[in-house]
């Protein structure tokens, strides 16, 4: 059988790979490029761990084929923080212990980022609703809400102090 | 965000113990580094994939992989005739056992297949997709049998057999017809009929409760590499690579050293992940195709085939005098064990009435096959179901009595010196303290909105020691090197180091600290029992105290004095006084650096069996508010208060307390497995098995109660498992008090509020027309 | 077991003869997130797949004739912030944007939700109870087609092999009008309706409802258009008396089963329920413009 070729730009590096057709994109991502950071929980939608930006769109890529990734630009939790400087959101998920056992948090971390990028005064309603999608089955979801609320708050004071 | 209540522990200032430290794996957690079970690649590699049963009760005719094995890139298959019979043997397994003649025909089914997705077969292929072919041509012909789900129909003697060769434990005499009832347990003391005959009022009720899954985010997972002389390489996603490597060594007929098992990160387990699923199959394909194989579960594989805890049946009785007096009490738990026997039927009835100091207890419990998964741990495995149907009708009692429900459980709560309801004396515990503090909590006095209703209820659970190996490197630079063999499953890495450098007095930082694989370390048992940061601590602690002492003659030795005479003081080693001589101080680097001269490496080394765990008590406080028109329960306010012994990193305590008290909503709310007419699990996904969902919950408040345990070096307690066990009942209890009604059945989903609702108003109707 | 293949055309004429030629092993992938599912867990086998997000047509929202054209794969997070659109059927929107979490409105779209063909698509009824028509490609050609009659059981559609929706159009409205989607569910994301219910109305200046539609979904094999519930509040105030009846209509229409989301009497009881506080957001929607 003849796999598809695909070229497409992953955290900003251009990128081909070779798929079979009804291989997802997280297959692709962790199976062809070994880019396991986005975690397999479910294949279904339901769990948030693969969360990625595609297109600028934050998507499970569990439930993108990795063909149509093709031209289009994915970003996923390897290129979230930049050389040795953790994202903000990395860093307050450290500071507020916001992780146990840390599968689902590279998801939540590409979630919560794509929040902040949006609106960087949500309430702590609009985060838990923005995080829906996101299953943690160990911290009960509290220190990352709080985790997620302080980041935003320090987003703002930088703003503000620019 | 949390406050803290002291006990009454006297505790020199800390350096570490009690801070909120930066965890030493947690760079490689937000950025995607760290390397779960399924992360891993090996060159070479197969895939691997297990066929599984559509049936929930049938026996296998016959079963044809030629198909499969012609397919090109198919590369091993076995089936029930690659692993060796087992004999009945009984192995400790967390707070359960399992028994060897059961765990290999879990594993791989043998004579039957005995729930829908128990494995018939497994494949290894060079891709994902062509294993997934392999199975589609591989031929089992079944002969379908009648089956049985529920745990009380299985006790029938009209009901399905599971097992031909299954007596009733535990009766006297022994029964001379099998059944499903594997086994009878009875716990308690005193005469619960005198009890009860002193009391002026009687409550009985009975309560019935849903499998349901421990619902970890990562699939089981592992990849197995056994080469052409034998040798075997696992690295896996569990909660203990020690028991792994055991139980692949019995079910494989191989000898242990021939294994070596290497605990990957792992993506959640509460004790789902201490059984052995995948990783025997993978080294058996490997072994013949002599490639690595790795296998890793769907969602819809967890669901169908691993966990979950029992479903159950418990009735409950409790008598009491007008003053709040309980004087007698008296439980009947029948609990499903899932195909082969082994649920946590022993752990629940030893529970059930743990928080309380009662003069006549009395609880039996049933261990009940049927044709679901076999069970596994799932946090105190048991104790939730049967402290559930206890503290809920200790709500009504207290209702009836007229007492403040926090009042009527401080009245009877087990204090230091009560005879425990499963035997032996408590010590110093945090019952009471916990009901002091929830009676404190601004929480219990705050005014409730329309259609609320607050809720309480308490929690215990034993924790466990066991065995336990650390070792110490200090390195040449006077940074050490920490092994421990518990897989670190939500921060014990961090507090186990903390323990390490407030023992030896360096900063955190200088101690690197890993998981030793199984080579690497001595036998170190599970992580469960919320055993870790107390056993694997206590290893460290002692770990360090051996470095300690050989520092000491370290130093005796340079400076040519007796070790008497060289004290150990903030991380320094200094003469003993003016006598023992005029030198300076040296530091552990400085021992470190020359300990060349002195002996060689310095390395400390502890192998326990960690005793004297102490048991933990909680209190949870909920309000819940409910749609009368949709029957929706919402949970409006939640705070969790519990006593840790000594909190070693406080957000990780909260996080177990946050995490647990999340997990119970679940469990009161909307988990529950549905099973259509054939047995066959119609919700094998996180869409339909409802989990909570961050939008579904508040900020749960936590209290950290510390009662410190004599036993451990810093006090600690385990805290991982309590918090899961009073959330049903306070939650029910709110209920009631939100709406007058009684749910004794969980969960309290939607349809079935709604529909009490609905009979509450025509009841309603009914008296105000007559 | 045949290998799937994958196109993604360019043109609306490319898709339709590949669709026509793949037949009945031919699967339309919009946002994919049914279909991935369905391709992982083996539910359906497809032979081929055509990504219709390269017809730029599909992708796109304008304004027509006072009401809105939608491409069928316009993503729910794009409805969502398209203010226009919001402003004139917030209730069509909102069933839109209330599918799955937020990384599934990144991707899931009104036509995958229709052709999917789940009673319980949340789009559904608020497309139907708002009128909304969708634009079918095929073999011969255009056609306009009403919502309601695209459905005609679970999983099956009235598109005929190589027929796929490129568009929906949602009708300009008069003054004084408002739609509104609710659904139960057990949690308060992440689930299927349960029960669902879209509602459109018009009211005049002294505030009696001169017009209304009610749909349910999750209650019968295909979504409902009750005509029925929609009487009993034209003409009327919407007053208790009026609301009494709507929930009367509603839970007569129900012909639900008992399944893994719900039992028949819960459904039948919800959807009353649903419907009373749709038309009342509804009517607050159609006051206040």
């Amino acid at each position: 059988m003849a796999k598809l070729h695909i070229t497409t730009t992953i955290n900003g590096d251009a990128t081909e790979f070779l798929c079979e057709p009804e291989q997802t994109l997280l297959d692709v991502l962790r199976d062809e490029l070994q880019l396991t950071g986005s975690k397999e929980g479910c294949a279904s939608g339901d769990c948030g761990a693969c969360s990625v930006m595609l297109d600028g769109r934050l998507v499970c890529a569990c439930l993108v084929l990795g063909a149509e990734a093709a031209g289009r630009t994915v970003e996923t939790i390897e290129g979230v923080a930049r050389g040795e400087e953790l994202h903000l959101v990395q860093r307050k998920f450290l500071e507020h212990h916001a992780l146990q056992c840390g599968v689902c948090t590279p998801g939540f971390i590409v979630a919560a980022k794509a929040l902040l990028e949006r609106d960087t005064d949500p309430s702590e309603t609009e985060v838990r609703y923005w995080l829906a999608g996101n299953l943690c089955r160990c911290t009960g979801y509290d220190k990352i809400v709080r985790a997620v609320l302080d980041a935003a708050a320090e987003m703002r004071g930088e703003e503000a102090g620019a | 965000m949390s406050e803290s209540v002291k006990g009454n522990g006297a505790a020199k200032a800390l350096r570490w113990v009690g801070t909120r430290a930066a965890r030493p794996d947690g760079v490689d957690k937000v950025t995607g580094r760290a390397r779960f079970g399924a992360d891993l690649f090996a060159p070479n590699m197969l895939h691997g994939r297990v066929l599984r049963s559509p049936h929930a009760h049938a026996r296998i005719v016959s079963i044809d992989v030629s198909g499969a094995e012609k397919l090109p890139g198919v590369k091993a298959i076995v089936t029930r005739d690659d692993f060796p019979e087992m004999p009945s043997e009984w192995s400790p397994l967390g707070e359960l056992i399992v028994n060897y003649h059961d765990m290999t025909r879990n594993v791989m089914a043998r004579e039957k297949v005995l729930y829908e997705g128990h494995p018939v077969a497994a494949v290894a292929a060079t891709s994902p997709s062509l294993a997934k072919r392999a199975l589609a041509a591989i031929e089992v012909e079944y002969e379908v049998l009648p089956h049985v789900l529920d745990p009380v129909e299985a006790m029938r003697p009209d009901a399905p057999l599971l097992h031909d060769h299954l007596f009733t434990a535990g009766v006297d005499p022994r029964p001379e017809t099998p059944s499903n009832v594997a086994k009878r347990v009875q716990f308690g003391h005193g005469d619960v009929e005198e009890g009860f005959a002193a009391a002026d009022l009687t409550l009985e009720r009975e309560f019935d409760t849903r499998p349901v899954h421990q619902g970890y985010i990562e699939p089981h997972a592992c990849l197995g590499s056994v080469s052409e002389d034998g040798q075997a390489e696992l690295w896996v996603s569990t909660q203990g690579h020690f028991s792994v490597r055991g139980h692949c060594a019995r079910l494989l007929g191989w000898e242990m050293s021939r294994i070596r098992v290497t605990a990957a990160e792992i993506g959640g387990g509460f004790g789902g992940k201490t059984v052995v699923y995948l990783e025997p199959l993978s080294l058996a394909l490997s072994a013949r195709a002599c490639q690595p194989v790795k296998m890793q579960m769907t969602r819809e594989e967890v669901f169908r085939a691993t966990g979950p805890t029992s479903g159950a049946h418990v009735r409950v009785k409790i008598g009491a005098t007008r003053d709040g007096r309980i004087t007698a009490a008296d439980a009947e738990l029948v609990y499903q064990a899932g195909a082969f026997q082994g649920s946590p039927v022993q752990p629940g009835a030893m529970s059930a009435f743990a928080p309380y100091a009662l003069d006549h207890v009395r609880t039996v419990g049933y261990d009940v096959v049927v044709n679901r998964p076999k069970v596994a741990a799932y946090r105190a495995p048991g104790a939730p179901i049967a402290e559930f149907a206890v503290e809920s009708t200790l709500d009504e009692l207290a209702r009836e009595l007229g007492l403040d429900p926090l009042e009527l459980r401080l009245r009877n709560a087990a204090r230091e010196g009560s005879q425990s309801s499963y035997g032996p004396k408590f010590g110093p515990i945090g019952m009471a303290a916990t009901l002091e503090a929830a009676k404190a909590h601004p929480h219990y006095h705050a005014p409730l909105g329309p259609h609320q209703g607050r809720g309480v209820a308490s929690g215990f659970w034993f924790n466990i020691g066991g065995e336990t190996c650390a070792t110490m490197n200090v390195n040449e630079d006077g940074t050490v090197g920490l092994m421990t063999g518990t897989p670190d499953i939500g921060g014990t890495r961090a507090s186990v180091s903390m323990m390490a450098a407030e023992t030896l007095g360096i900063p955190l930082e200088r101690i690197r600290p890993i998981i030793g694989d199984t080579n690497a370390l001595g036998y170190t048992f599970v992580t469960g029992g919320s055993r870790v940061t107390y056993s694997s601590g206590m290893a460290a602690v002692q770990a360090a105290e051996d470095i300690i002492g050989q520092v000491r003659a370290r130093a005796a030795r340079l400076w040519d004095i007796p070790v008497e005479a060289v004290e150990w003081q903030d991380g320094m080693v200094a003469p003993a006084g003016a006598n023992a001589g005029e030198f300076d101080p040296m530091s552990l680097a400085d021992v470190a650096r020359v300990s060349g001269k002195t002996g060689g490496p310095i390395v400390g080394e502890v192998a326990i069996n960690a005793q004297g765990a102490g048991p933990s008590f909680g209190t949870h406080i909920v309000d819940v508010e409910i749609d009368p028109d949709t029957g929706r329960v919402s949970i409006a306010r939640y705070t969790a208060i519990q006593d840790a012994g000594k909190a070693v990193h406080p957000s990780y305590v909260e996080g177990q307390m946050q995490g647990g008290a999340v997990q119970g909503i679940g469990w009161a709310l909307n988990e529950e497995y549905i099973y259509d007419e054939q047995g066959r699990l119609e919700n094998p996904g996180f869409l339909d098995y409802r989990m909570p969902v961050c939008s579904d919950v508040p900020m749960i408040d936590t209290v950290i109660v510390e009662v410190p345990n004599p036993a451990h070096p810093f006090g600690v307690r385990g805290v991982g498992e309590t918090p899961i066990i009073p959330p049903m009942a306070a939650i029910a209890n709110a209920v009631e008090d939100a709406v007058g009604l009684r749910f004794t059945e969980l969960p309290m989903s939607p349809p079935r509020v709604l529909r009490a609702l609905d009979e509450q108003r025509e009841r309603l109707q009914a008296q105000a027309a007559e | 077991m045949d290998y799937m293949r994958f196109e993604a055309p360019s043109s609306v004429d490319a898709a339709v003869a590949l669709l026509a030629e793949g037949g009945g092993g031919a699967r339309v992938l919009a946002g994919g997130t049914d279909l991935l599912v369905q391709l992982r867990s083996g539910m359906v086998e497809p032979s081929l797949v055509v990504d219709i997000k390269r017809l730029p047509e599909v992708r796109e929202i304008a304004a027509e004739d006072g009401g809105f054209r939608v491409g069928a794969a316009v993503s729910g997070a794009e409805l969502g912030e398209h203010a226009e659109l919001k402003a004139l059927w917030p209730g069509v929107v909102e069933s839109a944007e209330l599918i799955g979490s937020t990384q599934i409105q990144g991707r899931a779209s009104m036509g995958g939700n229709l052709c999917n063909a789940s009673p319980a698509a949340d789009t559904v009824p608020a497309l139907i109870a708002a009128r909304a028509t969708c634009t079918v490609a095929g073999p011969r050609g255009r056609r306009e087609v009403a919502v309601e009659d695209i459905c005609t059981g679970p999983g099956r559609t009235s598109l005929a092999p190589g027929e796929f929706v490129v568009s929906f159009h949602l009708p300009a409205r008069p003054a004084h009008s408002g739609d509104a989607y609710l659904r139960f569910i057990p949690r308060t994301e992440m689930d299927i309706a349960v029960v669902g219910v879209g509602v459109s109305l018009t009211l005049d200046l002294q505030g009696a409802c001169t017009q209304a539609e009610v749909s349910l979904g999750a209650v019968a094999p295909t979504a409902l258009r009750v005509r029925e519930a929609a009487e009993a509040l034209v003409g009327t105030r919407l007053d208790d008396a009026a609301m009494e009846a709507l929930a009367r209509a509603a839970a007569a229409a129900c012909r639900p089963i008992d399944d893994k989301r719900g039992t028949v009497a819960f459904r039948t009881r919800v959807a009353g329920v649903l419907a009373q506080r749709a038309a009342r957001i509804a009517a607050d929607r159609a006051r206040s413009n």
